[in-house]
């Protein structure tokens, strides 16, 4: 930005001399992220502005509805004294005529502490110091890394207990130290109440009341315009920086696996830090990520080839140890012609070389084999920079993200399921899946790019009802798809098709879907667990059994989505739209498809499948 | 006091589970809906209650709680089911169906026999609860007020040998279940796809809000008083004239529930009413129903059961309100006797000339083991059994009515599958928990799981200070709602939290005395530590014959508990 622009300005827009002043002032401090940021805050402040004033001319009405402070009432209990407790205080609270909202610890989103400005907490303790199930995430994220710095809270805790028990109200000393530590403020000193808890509680309650009642008061009275929630601004200029070839160095923030203990499948939710990256994404976008193949095939595929590992090499014009080149710059995870052909004339192996001719062979070969089952089978001896040269360069693994920065601001997150399998003899692991799930460690640094994908986009309306479909890890992007449309806050409808093996097991992201349910932001769920029953049921069945309803919602301009498999699913889903559209539409099996391409084209129907 | 129902009946805001009652539609409530909903494992909302009314808990492995939640799976919900099986007796063929059902659809795979004297199906996931409702239906068993707030299934004293009054009690004990149960069709609709009536339900007996709270009946055949009378709201003594069951005595008012660091509750004996004709049996059990239907307390939960109104009321009162309603008048007591609890081991002959095998299963939980295949063995004794089976209170298994020459057979598939061993001590069989962990919602400590472990380091003791051929009435429940009966037990241990139990002691062998709390909230470690020392006292001081609860008494190592409501915490 220069004054030159200044000329450009209309003469409603263009600043004083004092402000260009105070604005040149501040400009040269500023990293080009922050000026991504600010200029998206200015967008959005103003865009406040104008709306702000609309209200007024209504009068007090409006005034009723602008946002007003409020406590929150946040309860952790194992027996329902807590919550019973909460709940004679909320009423308390509203007989009082304070704004308080309830909510069970269990249903509270972290997201929302930051914008707290008074929170209550009253919560039991069990067992050795335990907090009740309901309260553990809560409790737990509190202690973790991830919590956020609270300056503007003003708290105040109450415990439940039995002094009999060594760890007496444990939980509720851990809610105060650490809300304390976070900055917040203390309304009034934490109370720990014993088995009798009527009087204690009572009295803490009256005290924080008191204190909360004249705060509260004077807020309201004052006519200050609160900090109004602000969309997300722009950061164009400093997202344009990363891309595949300039990857942006995250940080790993958790790696949990999510389907149960005796799930025949290892899938993991991955959460991958952007902080300060200025990096922005939409639902339906990819996340590429820079794997590092496991250092101890590595090791094992230099041993087989009798290579000293520190031998230096050259790739791409830099110097660098044949094991490091290995481990970051080499495909080995899986095998390509390029390497068969190399590789079969150095070991000029007759079966092999038989197998070079044979294309389809070939294709057969590789496609169950990674580099080091080749050297396996058939041992050379060779040099580092020959075996460096047979191989082709590393790429990244693409995910679909499952997450939506209106929900998770600067987070991505990822659906991953560990490839894993035994083959010749040997246990495999598939690249990116491993390094992400077994071998990177929380807080460890992950080489990353966002893939721009405009070919699965939720509907420009968020009026247009949207179906999705995506079994296994396909769930993914309609977890972002969800998240997007919760923030939206638009009466669109939704509805998701899900499958996996086991309705115990697999069921990825179940919690979520069902508050998901609960809020009324998705509309429907149909489930087909493929294993819960003798006949296998997959989400083509759900489709078809609901087809009278399906093609209603698309005659209704629905768009249709399909993530995850390929090969089978993607096309069995086809198979059954094409089923709905001739049954339900009194269409032939051609007009049928006209109608699906039609769909297609207009954006519709839209696939993200691998 | 009067009998102006203004002065009977607790005044205030009712508790939730009386409104959850009155709108449920006669225990429909929503729960149809619920079945529907693939979305979760659970029943929400009433439902989550009303279904305790069809015999089943919603339960989740709580081992597995914990991870799960980070998983972003919802807890592994599941419910558990007990039958209703008055008296405990099932046929071969119902056992065969349940062994099926058990294998192959709930996620545990055991038959738990209980102290309520039934089986309980644990971990069976929501799309199989009609199949399970179906198959216990084809073979004439149901799960119809097992749980929830009404008479639950009524227990029955397991005696073979006394095979002429077993019987007759045994068909009281049918007949009252029977009388007292819901009338409502709610259950055949939901789950047995039973036809939908306009007619509205009625219930001339429970009413449409049910029971203040649970309501437990027996009938017991002294001097066995293995059904544990004094746990109970509602026992008929079985009195005989001339091996002719002629009448009842009535005790009314005992249970041992408590919460813990609640001294309202407390845990407290029976009330003998008096005598009652056979004839008067059904209308004498209505009134006591009734009467704590309209006087129990329904604004607090935790002080509605029988005993609490007896206490409030009091016992003439009481008495005399169920004499009015039965227009029975209760006659004196007649004498009888308790003296044991337990189950005799093994074979024995009845008057009649059968057989009768009871098999010890530890904590009742038929199930195969590695090397001990308890659960196939008791499918195969049932595929050749021509008689019943038996479930004991104390969590046994008894073979009935085996022919001469069936008891060869029968005992090599006993022995053969580890039902039948020769070095059980008496002290295991004297010996008994409750569920508790991981799947019981309630449980504060492990009891089932503990229980065996337990037992071998009290058998050390024992070993320790020479009287091994000794045994003590030793009982862990994992909460104080007292599943396990530790408030009867000589030895009784309740669980506060993880490893953690309050250590009572001085219940007697008969079960007619309430022990009292020795340590409060003490580890495993320094239980044993305890009883070692009183045990040794025992050994050199005890009177011969004389029992452990007996002699921590007499010596005053803890005071008796005569009067619960006035004693129990003094």
């Amino acid at each position: 930005m220069s004054s030159n622009t200044q000329k450009n300005l209309g003469s409603t827009t263009a600043l004083s001399d004092t402000q260009w002043a105070q604005l040149n002032q501040l400009t040269p401090s500023l990293t080009p992220a922050q000026m991504g940021w600010l200029s998206g805050y200015l967008a959005g402040l103003a865009q406040t502005q104008v709306t702000a004033t609309l209200p007024q001319a209504n009068g007090p009405a409006a005034e009723a509805s602008s946002p007003e402070k409020f406590i929150t009432l946040l309860y952790g209990s194992q027996t329902g004294n807590a919550k019973a407790l909460a709940q004679g205080y909320k009423a308390k609270l509203d007989a009082a005529g304070i704004a308080a909202k309830l909510v069970n610890m269990a249903d509270y989103k972290v997201k929302q502490l930051k914008n707290e400005s008074h929170i209550v907490v009253i919560v039991s303790t069990h067992g050795e110091g335990d907090a009740p199930d309901d309260a553990v995430e809560l409790h737990d994220f509190l202690a973790s890394k991830k919590a956020p710095k609270l300056p503007n809270l003003k708290f105040s805790v109450l415990g439940l207990g039995d002094s009999s028990y060594e760890f007496f109200c444990q939980t509720a000393k851990d809610f105060d130290k650490k809300l304390a530590e976070l900055g917040a403020t203390r309304i009034v000193n934490r109370v720990d109440c014993d088995v009798d808890y009527d009087e204690a509680s009572a009295t803490w309650a009256q005290q924080v009341l008191d204190k909360v009642q004249d705060e509260l008061k004077a807020k309201s009275n004052s006519h200050v315009v609160a900090m109004p929630h602000i969309g997300k601004p722009t950061l164009s200029v400093a997202a344009a920086q990363y891309s595949k070839k300039n990857p942006f160095t995250a940080s790993l923030l958790a790696s949990q696996k999510i389907t149960g203990r005796d799930s025949v499948k290892d899938i993991r939710h991955v959460e991958i830090s952007l902080e300060e990256s200025g990096i922005q994404y939409r639902p339906g976008d990819a996340l590429g990520v820079w794997f590092k193949n496991d250092p101890s095939m590595v090791d094992e595929l230099l041993a087989l080839l009798e290579i000293d590992g520190a031998s230096e090499v050259s790739v791409a014009g830099d110097t660098l140890s044949a094991r490091e080149a290995l481990i970051e710059k080499r495909e080995l995870t899986q095998s390509y012609p390029s390497f068969a052909s190399a590789y079969a004339q150095l070991a000029n192996n007759p079966e092999l070389n038989a197998l070079i001719e044979d294309k389809a062979g070939l294709r057969a070969f590789l496609g169950e084999r990674q580099i080091i089952d080749v050297v396996r089978q058939y041992p050379v001896k060779t040099d580092a920079q020959s075996l460096i040269d047979m191989l082709r360069g590393m790429t990244p693994r693409l995910y679909s993200i499952a997450s939506s920065q209106n929900e998770v601001e600067d987070e991505v997150h990822l659906t991953v399921a560990l490839v894993e399998y035994d083959a010749h003899g040997h246990a495999h692991q598939g690249g990116a899946s491993s390094y992400l799930t077994k071998r990177l460690e929380e807080g460890a640094e992950i080489q990353v790019f966002v893939e721009k994908n405009d070919n699965f986009r939720l509907p420009e309306s968020p009026e247009t009802p949207v179906i999705m479909v995506g079994p296994g890890t396909g769930i993914a992007p309609f977890r972002a798809f969800m998240q997007e449309r919760e923030a939206q806050e638009t009466d669109g409808k939704n509805w998701l098709f899900f499958g996996n093996p086991n309705f115990t097991q697999d069921f990825l992201y179940q919690t979520e879907w069902q508050r998901f349910v609960k809020d009324g932001v998705l509309d429907k769920v149909s489930l087909a667990f493929s294993r819960d029953q003798e006949d296998k049921i997959y989400v083509q069945h759900r489709l078809l059994e609901q087809g009278a309803e399906v093609f209603e919602w698309l005659e209704q301009g629905a768009h249709f989505y399909v993530c995850g498999d390929a090969n089978h699913m993607a096309k069995d889903v086809h198979a059954a739209l094409v089923e709905i559209v001739q049954k339900h539409g009194a269409k032939s099996a051609e007009a049928a498809e006209e109608y699906l391409t039609a769909l297609r084209r207009a954006k519709r129907y839209q696939k993200d499948v691998y | 006091m009067t009998t102006d129902n203004n002065n009977l009946v607790v005044q205030g805001k009712l508790a939730d589970n009386e409104r959850l009652k009155g709108e449920s539609n006669f225990l429909r409530g929503t729960i149809a809906d619920d079945l529907k909903d693939d979305l979760t494992g659970s029943f929400v909302g009433d439902n989550f209650q009303l279904i305790r009314f069809h015999g089943m808990y919603q339960q989740d492995d709580r081992d597995v709680r914990a991870e799960r939640a980070k998983q972003k799976l919802e807890p592994l919900q599941n419910v558990m089911l007990r039958a209703r099986l008055p008296g405990g007796i099932i046929k071969p063929a119902q056992w065969l169906s349940i062994d099926k059902f058990a294998d192959e659809k709930t996620l545990y795979g055991s038959i738990r026999l209980t102290t309520r004297q039934t089986f309980q199906f644990h971990g069976v996931l929501k799309p199989n609860i009609k199949l399970m409702h179906q198959t216990l239906n084809q073979v004439g068993i149901d799960s119809i007020a097992t749980a929830g707030d009404v008479n639950r299934n009524v227990l029955c004293t397991s005696n073979p040998i006394e095979s002429v009054i077993h019987q007759q009690a045994y068909e009281w004990a049918v007949k009252i279940s029977e009388h007292l149960l819901p009338k409502t069709r709610a259950y055949a609709e939901i789950w047995l796809d039973g036809e939908k009536k306009e007619t509205t339900d009625h219930e001339p007996i429970l009413g449409s809000n049910y029971l203040p709270r649970k309501f437990k009946t027996t009938v017991v055949i002294p001097p066995l008083n293995d059904i544990d009378v004094h746990a109970n709201d509602l026992n008929f003594v079985a009195i005989a004239q001339d091996g002719k069951l002629v009448g009842f005595n009535v005790l009314v008012g005992g249970g041992l529930a408590m919460t813990h660091g609640d001294q309202a509750t407390f845990p407290r004996k029976a009330d003998d009413f008096g005598f009652i004709g056979v004839e008067d049996t059904l209308a004498v059990a209505e009134a006591v129903v009734t009467t704590q239907r309209d006087w129990g307390n329904r604004v607090d939960r935790k002080n509605a059961k029988t005993k609490y109104t007896l206490e409030r009321v009091g016992v003439e009162t009481f008495k005399r309100e169920v004499e009015k309603r039965s227009g029975v008048t209760f006659g004196e007591s007649h004498p009888y006797e308790f003296t044991e609890r337990g189950d005799r081991i093994g074979w024995v002959e009845g008057i009649d000339g059968k057989h009768h095998l009871t098999l010890f299963i530890e904590n009742g939980r038929i199930l195969d083991y590695p090397g001990k295949p308890l659960k196939t063995g008791c499918a195969e004794i049932a595929k050749i059994h021509q008689g019943d089976f038996r479930l004991t209170a104390n969590q046994n298994l008894i073979v009935a009515g085996v022919s001469a020459e069936n008891k060869a057979k029968i005992e090599d598939i006993a022995r053969s599958h580890g039902l039948m061993v020769d070095d059980l001590s008496l002290q295991r069989q004297d010996s008994m928990a409750c569920v508790a962990l991981p799947t019981c919602p309630l449980a504060m400590a492990e009891a089932e799981r503990y229980l065996p472990e337990a037992v071998t380091q009290l058998e050390g003791l024992l070993a320790k200070h020479e009287i091994a051929q000794k045994s003590i009435i030793y009982r862990v429940t994992g909460c104080p709602n007292g599943c396990g009966r530790s408030m009867l037990a000589e030895i009784g241990l309740v669980g506060k939290g993880p490893g953690k139990y309050n250590l009572h002691l001085g219940g007697n062998r008969q079960g007619t005395r309430i022990p009292k709390m020795y340590k409060e909230n003490i580890g495993e470690q320094q239980i044993m530590d305890e009883l070692d020392v009183l045990i040794g006292l025992w050994a050199k001081d005890g009177q011969s014959a004389e029992s452990f609860g007996d002699f921590v008494i007499r010596t005053g190592v803890i005071a008796e508990v005569v009067n619960s409501a006035e004693d129990f915490y003094a």
